[in-house]
């Protein structure tokens, strides 16, 4: 038998100040991270044209800057993408109006002289402003029907205390990692807000794994402190959830590494929900519930309601 | 206790094996460029089948395959050099206006695979190709519609012999003005009696009585439809008139239209064609040519309107009435003129619009008919953030000639270059659309990019997938090796329900694959992890496999259904590519416990099921 984590004992419950401290001060950096350096919106919720051109060598960035500049065409940010030979040009919404197709077609006629075989013109994407707005509503909204759908799902398969624990250390997971993104100024897209609701399912996923045992644990254990069942509980299931994390993170390092630049943020950001999931869902989920005062009898399958009403006439 | 398998469980397994295989298999194939000949409304002739191919084989490109279909020519091609010259030979002996040539990617698995199925669909992202959306400016459907009323008022008005009135359309209402009160109260009885669509208000001062009209709330959002609809008929005609192969075009909301085009290479043309309002119009010219000058400095005659020639910029003026529109053209095709051998359209009028020219010709035998070309240029610009959109009508003579003969159904027009001839007549045959469209939302992925994609999203899942297997079967050796077995059948059974969805693959979807490959293993290491604290509470291998997949069940089951809470979310309120990763997601996590769960459990009994003792390889 292989163990990279043993038969382990350690006092989870009784370090939770340390935790509890850890937790807070990240969440703290990661607001402050938001509300202080802003997120960077992709094209995708601000409205704007990218358009991404190949070379056969690598071409002088300046050079092309230039010659965006020399034919009027809106500020145009100009940077390397991936790549020395790929190049991202990206614009805020055209003044004169002209859309995705039409603007393409000056760019590539202005970058013409910037080299001596055909650009490859590889991608455009162009989003309306509001449209931009449509999709940064219905995203924030996407995100607070998930919560709102698994607050309900865990009060009905276990407890109103469990509910309130897996949320917070869901509101957690998502704050530190939509912060790293706004702390390094990554550029946040439709792709980085879909991979925040899989951190969503993702941490919850382990967050339940712990609950269960939880249960299990409070129903069958005649002794016991609260605190005692919580650390058995999360000690018993520490094994299985460093593996399943190891496992998901080396897939997600091969995304990561071999899957392109596209997806490339995409893998990021769940990288860092899952390691940030997975340590949640040791600290901050149990920790939680304990400290809303969870007991054994909350635990405890519920009698039938109106199993009395029989008498009744 | 001793874990034997049942035969229906083996046999289960097997089966879902063997079928999830061959729904998979056609996606190893990969596809091949093809170009595909077909009727637009019948199926093809073997004619014209027969044309086609001679075309194809004068051409002589090397290895080039056919594919025997019913209605269909399909031509495979060795490199994309070959296809596209080969769709310019066949473009150029076949009619257009009755036969579709378009550029495909046709799945290379052989023939018998074929039957039984199809490979994945795969997205703009994966094979290149231009996604739009277009949004259909109501404000301007709204208001045409209510000016169809001005023209009815202003015959009911004339009919009732009244004086001094004024009828237009103006401050977004239909408004009338009449100089007797009493005039425009009977006026407002009769314009009820005609338009029942319409909310009035009365309205006067001392010196006039008006009336004003909107559509009503019912009539907006019956009419806001019917746009919707006529221009989505539109916009399929003219992506058909194209030659894209599996084009999308849906309605999204009640005002947008998405169009898909895969493999469409000539974006700005697409979105030209796609977007444009071009029409003809023939008219009588006013006048003499001499007097067309003094038309310039102000002094247009009653019942002439003042046009420019494209050729010379000159002036040229022209009889009010119209002789046809294009909405009377009832087929057209690019050519050239035999005698001049310039660009010309050849067009075909319906019944009415052939007898009113026949009947206009004929008295005007010598005198000189020109011909308008018409277009709705839409220029939108941003304005403090807000978005402006200005009409601008472009409107000019391309051409005007003495009318020799009688002309009737059939005739042709000079005078336009020879891409715009192509596309005019491609417009003509399309229809026109209803109200202008905007595109609001575009995303193009060329194809070098869509190669990349693959490439990238197969070797990050396959390199995934292979570390995944190794690290299990060290970790938890022969039970590794069985969770390994399960997590490959995972994979193919998510390819197979994709192929057997014909849903589509995006590259977020093969990203939603490979994570559902890191989670997927998740069961098996649950249940794992159960059978070893088992076996250290000194349960025999028998009791601790069995009690490990019992005890795991409910907990496995509560985990997946909270990510397919998430999923499910992700899928409703997603956008095409954020879709795919929903789709991926859900398909894996529904799979997987089917192939975690169960078929572990088929091979775990295979193996151990009967034995005795308490070594296990875990």
């Amino acid at each position: 038998m292989r163990n990279i984590i043993g038969e382990s004992n350690f006092d989870f419950v009784g370090h939770r100040r340390i935790a509890m401290f850890v937790s807070s001060g990240l969440v703290i950096v990661a607001l402050l991270a938001i509300l202080i350096r802003g997120m960077n919106f992709g094209v995708d919720f601000t409205g704007g044209f990218t358009i991404e051109v190949g070379y056969d060598k690598p071409p002088n960035i300046q050079q092309i800057r230039d010659v965006l500049a020399a034919a009027e065409l809106p500020d145009a940010a100009v940077q390397n993408f991936g790549t020395s030979t790929d190049v991202l040009i990206r614009m805020a919404p055209p003044e004169d109006g002209k859309g995705g197709a039409a603007l393409s077609e000056d760019v590539f006629r202005a970058l013409a002289p910037t080299s001596e075989t055909p650009v490859d013109i590889r991608r455009v994407e162009f989003v309306g402003p509001q449209v931009g707005e449509e999709l940064r509503e219905t995203g924030g909204l996407a995100v607070l029907m998930a919560l709102f759908a698994i607050v309900v799902y865990i009060w009905f398969r276990f407890e109103k205390k469990f509910s309130v624990g897996s949320v917070l250390a869901l509101v957690h997971d998502v704050i530190i990692t939509v912060g790293i993104f706004a702390l390094f100024q990554i550029e946040f897209d439709l792709t980085i807000l879909a991979a925040i609701l899989a951190v969503i399912g993702y941490s919850l996923n382990d967050t339940i794994v712990v609950f269960d045992r939880i249960r299990e644990n409070f129903r069958n254990m005649r002794r016991g402190t609260p605190a005692e069942v919580m650390n058995i509980s999360v000690n018993q299931t520490l094994s299985r959830t460093v593996i399943t994390s190891f496992t998901t993170l080396l897939v997600l390092l091969s995304l990561f590494i071999f899957g392109g630049k596209i997806i490339n943020g995409f893998a990021l950001a769940l990288i860092i929900g899952v390691i940030v999931g997975t340590y949640s869902s040791i600290f901050v989920a149990s920790t939680t519930v304990l400290a809303l005062g969870i007991t054994k009898e909350d635990m405890m399958p519920v009698e039938k309601e109106g199993s009395d009403l029989d008498h009744i006439p | 206790m001793n874990n034997a398998n049942p035969l229906w469980k083996v046999l289960l397994l097997a089966a879902v094996v063997l079928t999830g295989a061959v729904l998979a298999l056609p996606n190893l194939f990969g596809s091949d460029l093809a170009v595909q000949v077909s009727g637009r409304q019948d199926p093809l002739t073997p004619d014209m089948q027969f044309t086609a191919k001679t075309a194809i084989n004068e051409a002589g490109f090397e290895g080039v395959e056919y594919r025997e279909e019913d209605n269909r020519l399909v031509a495979l091609f060795q490199n994309q050099e070959d296809q596209l010259k080969a769709r310019d030979q066949v473009l150029s002996v076949v009619e257009p206006s009755s036969t579709s040539v378009a550029l495909n990617l046709v799945s290379a698995s052989p023939d018998w695979l074929r039957k039984f199925s199809e490979p994945m669909y795969l997205g703009l992202d994966l094979r290149g190709g231009v996604h739009f959306l277009f949004e259909v400016d109501m404000d301007e459907a709204i208001k045409s519609a209510e000016e169809r009323f001005v023209s009815d008022w202003k015959r009911i008005v004339r009919e009732e012999k009244i004086k001094g009135f004024k009828i237009q359309h103006a401050n977004g209402a239909i408004s009338a003005r009449f100089n007797v009160e009493a005039d425009r109260d009977r006026m407002l009885e009769l314009f009820r009696q005609e338009g029942r669509d319409l909310d009035f208000k009365t309205s006067e001062d001392n010196k006039y009585g008006y009336i004003e009209a909107n559509l009503t709330d019912a009539a907006v959002v019956t009419e806001k439809r019917a746009v919707l609809q006529q221009n989505i008929t539109t916009l399929r005609n003219r992506v058909n008139e194209l030659g894209v192969s599996e084009p999308v075009i849906q309605q999204q909301g009640l005002e947008r239209i998405v169009v898909q085009l895969p493999g469409v290479q000539d974006t700005a043309r697409a979105k030209r064609i796609l977007g444009a309002t071009a029409t003809l119009e023939y008219r009588l010219t006013h006048g003499r040519e001499g007097d067309w000058a003094a038309a310039r400095s102000g002094s247009v005659p009653a019942g002439a309107r003042l046009y420019t020639r494209r050729d010379t910029g000159g002036p040229i003026l022209l009889q009010r009435d119209i002789i046809v529109t294009g909405d009377q053209i009832k087929d057209a095709s690019a050519g050239f003129d035999q005698q001049s051998g310039s660009p010309a359209v050849f067009v075909n009028l319906d019944g009415a619009g052939a007898k009113r020219m026949q009947a206009v010709t004929a008295e005007n035998v010598g005198n000189l008919m020109a011909v308008v070309y018409k277009e709705n240029r839409i220029d939108v610009s941003f304005v403090d953030g807000e978005e402006v959109v200005k009409e601008r009508k472009v409107e000019d003579v391309i051409n005007f000639a003495t009318i020799n003969d009688v002309l009737s159904h059939r005739f042709q027009t000079t005078g336009l270059g020879g891409n715009e001839a192509t596309d005019l007549a491609l417009l003509l045959r399309a229809g026109s659309l209803k109200a202008p469209i905007n595109i609001v939302e575009e995303r193009t992925v060329g194809p070098s990019l869509g190669a990349d994609n693959i490439r990238q999203g197969f070797l990050s899942a396959v390199v995934g997938l292979i570390i995944v297997v190794l690290f299990m079967a060290w970790y938890y050796r022969v039970f590794g090796m069985v969770a390994g077995a399960a997590l490959i059948l995972n994979v193919v059974l998510i390819v197979a329900v994709l192929s057997l969805l014909q849903a589509t693959l995006t590259l977020p979807g093969i990203a939603g694959i490979v994570l559902t490959t890191g989670m997927a293993v998740d069961a098996n290491v649950l249940i794992f992890e159960r059978i070893r604290e088992e076996l250290r509470s000194g349960s025999s291998m028998q009791v601790a496999i069995s009690a490990g997949y019992d005890k795991a069940f409910s907990t496995i089951a509560d985990a997946n259904i909270t990510t397919l809470i998430a999923a499910i979310v992700l899928f409703s309120m997603g956008t095409g590519a954020i879709k795919g990763f929903a789709i991926t997601l859900t398909i894996g996590i529904l799979t997987s416990m089917f192939t975690a769960i169960f078929g572990s459990r088929v091979l775990i009994n295979a193996i151990y099921g009967g034995k005795r003792g308490k070594a296990l390889a875990i």
